[in-house]
């Protein structure tokens, strides 16, 4: 892959600043393109490059965060003596690369449904319990993983599950609500079908447990 | 005849011709650039003209005032305005900046009772105002909303309650509240106008059955673009209810069940023979994709930017598209998939390439020049392109418009500030200068790259029908915008950022402004006296400045310069200075 040319990981070591020829006041970071030689097509590139925005980075770098959801947070801020010799990082300028908030905000989303990163995060409910759990069925690659790890949460144990009568010799039957808002035993379908479609867990108790075994 | 005798028979003749003939002329006159023309002939075709137009178009809402547009045009029944900077759909203009449409509504409501369609780009919409807007107008017809905020679906809600003639409802792509989906189910059960729905950037979950009936009922439905939530089950049952639909958006379209649902599916797609538009896609998937392709056949523009579709799949989606001109893709399609779009579209017109993922500059994504000049070779009546990309060279691009010389619109992003060639290491500066060379009809250009003045020098001296320009991270002095202010005579909007064009440039432009819509200038070394100086010597322009918290007080952040005959903003929030 062609890596956008990183000026500032190789000038750290040569300490061009001392000799660079700036536009300005020096001491002050400017966002200039500085002395570049056109003849000079040797690796050592002339062109040093600042990324910071002008002397004051917090002012252009917060004002945008107040509202929208993306607010690009600088890392010239954090001190660092070297931060101004790094290009651009990670989301680090306001509203570059210019691309509307709607299509910025369905790549998270979609990324979100995927479970890339952020997890797959569902509420678990069980009868008789006084308050939820969540889980993030992105870290199970199996429905034997994710029950073993519902059995450990709130302490129980589940049945083995069969086709034909579900989890009919435990005592709890593991639903989940689905994206069309209906309660299925958990197992039926394929794992991968089966996270995209849950939406949340309940652990069902007692005779209700049973009554759905027996379908 | 004796030729003083023919010059007063001819003079005779232009001052007699009768008005209401004049007017039924030019009642057939759309385009409003065409209506300017005739509106300056001289008084008698003015008058004809202000009284024979129904439908204005108002590029910068602040250049008017309502009052001024309602005592010239007494007939209007359709309205298109737009609003903030268009820099604004990147946040860099704060929120509460203005442009909000109520004052407008307000006039059109004691003006134009009949108005029939009201199209926004990037306005402030309140629902109050939505509300009062859906009470006030009995013949409302078209409601289009693009990059608006404001509102929620509450305002939705009143609009589907009230309008009874509703044929349009096109919500695109705005900053809205979406509180919930139930605004969908206000439409009332006899409703039966709808032409147009397009709700596909809406995320809240609609009532299926309500749609369902309400596209069974709206006979006329020609567009249909629904959210991500309608899944690949309940498309066909929302096809076979809407059989004149030329333009589809169709959700996710994620397969969650097992095959044996596809053949409703397929069946549906089979009978779509009038598909000239196709979007959404969402979720879509190899296993799904074909489904598609009995509906391919008529399409022109596909609109594949929220699909991650790869190379190979793409490939054998567009052999089923013969007849593309509009495309749009996301860069999972990769280079291979852009060799493929120059194998099978050779009608192709205009082309955009989205990036997956614009932050994440680690691992390697997307296309590079080596897909676009596939395209070009591929492709040679491309006239429009969007082209985000990671590197470029000057060879590909000189290329790329040797192949394709009718560019009307070039806009490329390196996406990575300040890169140069990335094999020569030499600045952009020659892919523009052959852009703005070969591509003689360019009419709007987006540079990127690292770019020094030579490329604003090349610009100004060729690009002669240029009207707009972007410009981001270049250029090295004042000289730059100097030759592009000196140069380009039919430039129109001018929008910088983060640039090194100082007092010295924007003052260079004093006799320009007047001839543009606007000047946009954000993070360059322009200060509040230079834009004083500019208030100053050209009283009919507004010179705004937005002022960042934090900022130096004599820096003049963000820019804003526009021609109005309506006078400073009264609408001005503290952190907009009018000078």
């Amino acid at each position: 892959m062609e890596k956008s040319v990183n000026y500032g990981g190789h000038h750290d070591d040569l300490n061009l600043e001392a000799t660079e020829l700036r536009l300005g006041l020096p001491g002050i970071i400017r966002s200039d393109i500085i002395g570049y030689e056109k003849q000079s097509s040797s690796a050592s590139t002339v062109v040093v490059v600042r990324n910071n925005k002008r002397a004051s980075p917090e002012g252009i770098m917060t004002q945008e965060s107040s509202s929208k959801s993306h607010s690009y947070v600088s890392d010239a801020r954090n001190g660092d003596p070297d931060s101004h010799h790094q290009p651009p990082a990670k989301a680090q300028v306001v509203g570059w690369p210019p691309i509307r908030s709607f299509r910025r905000n369905s790549f998270q989303q979609k990324k979100t449904d995927q479970g890339d990163g952020a997890g797959m995060y569902v509420k678990v409910s069980m009868d008789g319990a006084p308050y939820l759990r969540k889980v993030d069925l992105k870290v199970y690659k199996s429905y034997p993983e994710l029950l073993t790890a519902l059995e450990n949460m709130f302490k129980f144990t589940i049945g083995e599950y069969s086709e034909r009568e579900g989890y009919n010799r435990s005592e709890y039957a593991p639903t989940y609500e689905d994206k069309d808002g209906d309660w299925m035993l958990v197992g039926d379908v394929p794992w991968d079908m089966f996270i995209f479609s849950c939406k949340r867990l309940r652990i069902m108790k007692g005779s209700e447990a049973r009554g759905l075994g027996c379908l | 005849m004796d030729p003083e005798r023919k010059k007063v028979v001819e003079h005779v003749a232009v001052s007699t011709f009768p008005d209401e003939v004049l007017e039924r002329v030019l009642v057939q006159l759309k385009s409003h650039k065409d209506r300017s023309s005739v509106s300056l002939v001289c008084h008698s075709w003015y008058d004809a003209e202000r009284f024979s137009r129904t439908h204005v178009f108002i590029a910068n809402c602040y250049s008017v005032t309502p009052e001024i547009v309602s005592r010239r045009f007494p007939n209007i029944r359709s309205v298109s305005l737009k609003g903030k900077p268009r820099f604004s759909d990147f946040n860099l203009v704060p929120p509460n900046w203005g442009a909000n449409i109520r004052s407008w509504l307000v006039m059109f409501a004691a003006k134009y009772p009949f108005l029939e369609e009201l199209r926004l780009k990037r306005m402030t919409v309140t629902d109050e105002s939505l509300e009062f807007l859906a009470l006030s107008f009995p013949n409302f017809k078209a409601l289009s909303l693009l990059s608006c905020d404001g509102f929620s679906t509450d305002g939705l809600a009143a609009i589907a309650t009230h309008c009874k003639n509703l044929a349009e409802l096109d919500i695109q792509e705005n900053d809205l509240n979406d509180k919930s989906g139930s605004w969908l189910s206000c439409f009332p059960e006899n409703f039966s106008s709808l032409e147009v729905l397009n709700f596909a950037n809406l995320s809240n979950d609609v009532n299926f059955e309500a749609l369902e009936r309400l596209v069974s009922r709206c006979k006329s439905l020609k567009v249909l673009k629904v959210n991500r939530n309608i899944t690949l089950e309940q498309l066909p049952r929302l096809l076979i209810r809407a059989p004149l639909l030329t333009e589809l958006g169709t959700g996710s379209f994620l397969q969650e069940h097992p095959a044996c649902q596809y053949s409703e599916l397929e069946n549906a797609f089979n009978k779509c023979m009038n598909l000239n538009t196709l979007s959404g896609l969402s979720e879509v998937t190899a296993l799904s994709l074909p489904a598609l392709y009995p509906a391919c056949a008529n399409l022109t523009f596909m609109n594949l930017s929220c699909a991650a579709l790869q190379s190979g799949e793409l490939a054998k989606l567009l052999v089923h598209c013969p007849c593309l001109r509009r495309l749009w893709v996301l860069d999972t399609v990769e280079d291979k998939g852009l060799e493929a779009v120059g194998s099978n579209c050779p009608l192709l017109e205009e082309l955009r390439v989205f990036p997956t993922d614009p932050f994440d500059e680690d691992t390697f994504h997307g296309v590079t020049e080596s897909g676009f000049i596939a395209v070009s070779y591929g492709c040679r009546r491309l006239s429009y392109v969007l082209y985000f990309c990671r590197q470029m060279t000057n060879a590909a691009v000189a290329t790329i418009v040797q192949n394709c010389p009718d560019f009307t619109h070039f806009r490329l992003c390196i996406m990575n500030p300040w890169q140069p060639d990335y094999q020569t290491n030499e600045p952009m500066d020659e892919a523009f200068c052959a852009v703005v060379k070969s591509c003689t009809k360019l009419q709007r250009l987006a540079v990127s790259g690292l770019l020094t003045d030579l490329t604003f020098e090349y610009i100004g001296k060729y690009a002669k029908n240029l009207e707009t320009l972007s410009v981001a991270f270049a250029g090295s002095s004042d000289w730059g915008m100097q030759c592009v202010l000196g140069g380009c005579p039919k430039l129109r909007k001018l929008e910088i950022r983060d640039c090194p064009f100082g007092n010295a440039a924007l003052l260079s432009g004093l006799d320009k402004y007047e001839s543009m819509r606007s000047l946009w200038m954000s993070d360059c070394k322009v200060t509040m006296n230079g834009c004083r100086v500019l208030a100053k010597e050209m009283p009919r322009l507004n010179v705004e400045v937005i002022k960042v918290d934090g900022s130096n007080e004599s820096q003049a952040d963000k820019v804003y310069v526009y021609r109005s005959v309506a006078g400073p903003r009264t609408d001005a929030p503290p952190f907009v200075l009018t000078l």
